[in-house]
């Protein structure tokens, strides 16, 4: 089994062979993939191509069939007992799993909790703050993203723009080292995707998180991402700056695929 | 006809009566809200352990919520008070009532329960797998506050129906009205007092606990925003 310090720098995230296949399906193919700390990386790719699922594997909501995730130095799904790499107990998975949050395109807002009690529950669960603690992070957060005003509205009161602020909020405020964003903007009316994507901006700018982010907004692509991977049938067939795989792609695929994303 | 009735309607006797049929109504009513009780804490025990990752839990709980569901109250009434003591199992003939409507009753209510918890969408819980929730916490705190309130209004129907019901425990002579009722029927000859005042009370109760239910299904009955 590789270490994740093979060149000497540590990865955050380190796929390593995963493999995964729904039924006849087979979603991901003995996928590789290195993220460093800190970088943006932007995942590209049709609908089916796989592309979700890299994140939801490392979210752990799909457990891969074979493979190792890392997540900064630390195997999620296998653990070192007796000098051996063996699977993970829940125990553990949970202990790695603190590190990585989740934005979803659905939101998946808790709907019977305010957007504060929405971003104060795991903090306060999970990661022991008390009451004081989590509200003031709380509070702070979603002035962030431009909710101050919002703490004591419940989802159904806001606009999808807001909501997937407030999720993205939510996820901060377990202050992950790796953010993954699942289509964050798919879902939304086309007039709120510049206030949600601006918000994922500014944590990028900020330049503290590792971020992974499924997405089909090219421009948005462009300006923040450090890398672009091209998927398709479960495999990356091209990957490179915003600048090579956007502007001068090398594999036919890649290219029919902008071409069907740019003409929309 | 309705003058045959007036004729034979003895008002002084139905005053007399009237507060010990009375009393057999609220032993009913106590009856139902213990067997309700029951129900409903056991129901969600039942939806829950229906649930688990187990078969040998899984398996078993189904087969005990058919069992249950396909065979009369009455005939487990009379299971509990003359079957059980055979296993040293002794109950009250108000105790068997109780429990016969607790434990009838959780398997309608457990599998209310189950829909509750299957509408919740499937994204909750990835949210609080993201979110590093555990188990315990994404239960109690995520699923079940979202769960219930859309239980509530059948849980108020279950409530309406087990008081109807709440007569059978008679067979087992459990006090109650329609015991109290039968009684002063057979001591006087004079059943027409007696049994219309249980009809009239068992009316008063569920026309309010109808519309009590009416008011649970607004209030709960659509999704809060």
């Amino acid at each position: 089994m590789a270490t994740s310090e093979s060149d000497g720098r540590r990865d955050m995230v380190r796929l390593e062979k995963i493999n995964l296949a729904f039924g006849e399906n087979h979603v991901l193919k003995d996928l590789d993939l290195s993220v460093a700390p800190t970088e943006k990386v932007v995942i590209i790719g049709p609908s089916g191509s796989g592309k979700t699922t890299i994140l939801r594997v490392i979210m752990t909501l799909n457990r891969p069939d074979s493979g190792c995730v890392i997540i900064d130095g630390r195997h999620l799904y296998h653990e070192e007992r007796d000098g051996q790499l063996v699977p993970a107990r829940e125990k553990h998975i949970r202990d790695v799993r603190t590190d990585i949050s989740m934005v979803f395109q659905h939101f998946n807002l808790f709907p019977h909790l305010t957007a504060l009690e929405n971003l104060t529950l795991a903090p306060m669960k999970v990661l022991g703050l008390s009451r004081e603690e989590a509200s003031e992070r709380g509070l702070e957060l979603l002035r962030r993203v431009g909710l101050g005003d919002k703490a004591d509205q419940y989802p159904g009161q806001l606009s999808g723009g807001q909501k997937q602020r407030v999720a993205i909020a939510r996820a901060l405020a377990m202050r992950p080292k790796v953010m993954l964003f699942d289509e964050p903007t798919s879902a939304l009316d086309p007039e709120l995707v510049g206030e949600v994507l601006a918000v994922i901006r500014d944590i990028a700018l900020e330049g503290k998180t590792t971020m992974m982010l499924v997405t089909h907004e090219m421009g948005f692509a462009r300006e923040a991402a450090d890398r672009v991977l091209m998927f398709d049938s479960g495999r990356i067939i091209e990957e490179g700056t915003p600048e090579q795989v956007l502007k001068d792609p090398v594999h036919e695929r890649t290219r029919a695929f902008l071409r069907a994303v740019l003409s929309h | 006809m309705f003058a045959q009735i007036a004729f034979s309607w003895d008002w002084e006797y139905a005053r007399r009566i009237f507060p010990i049929i009375a009393e057999g109504l609220l032993q009913t009513v106590v009856a139902t809200l213990l067997g309700i009780s029951i129900g409903m804490v056991l129901g969600l025990v039942l939806a829950l352990l229906r649930r688990s990752r187990f078969r040998v839990i899984r398996w078993p709980t189904i087969a005990f919520i058919e069992f249950v569901r396909s065979t009369p109250l009455l005939v487990q009434l009379f299971f509990i008070f003359f079957v059980f003591p055979g296993f040293g199992l002794v109950l009250s003939p108000f105790v068997t009532l109780v429990v016969g409507l607790g434990i009838h009753y959780a398997t309608y209510t457990s599998e209310s329960y189950r829909a509750g918890i299957e509408n919740v969408e499937h994204g909750q819980w990835e949210a609080s797998t993201a979110l590093n929730l555990s188990p315990a916490t994404t239960w109690t705190r995520i699923v079940l506050p979202q769960a219930i309130p859309t239980v509530i209004p059948a849980l108020g129907n279950y409530l309406v129906a087990m008081f109807k019901d709440a007569p059978l425990g008679f067979a087992v002579a459990a006090g109650g009205i329609l015991l109290a009722a039968q009684a002063e029927a057979s001591r006087s000859f004079q059943p027409i007092e007696p049994y219309t005042i249980m009809g009239a009370l068992f009316l008063a109760v569920s026309i309010p606990a109808a519309f009590f239910v009416r008011y649970l299904e607004r209030r709960y009955g659509y999704e809060r925003v």
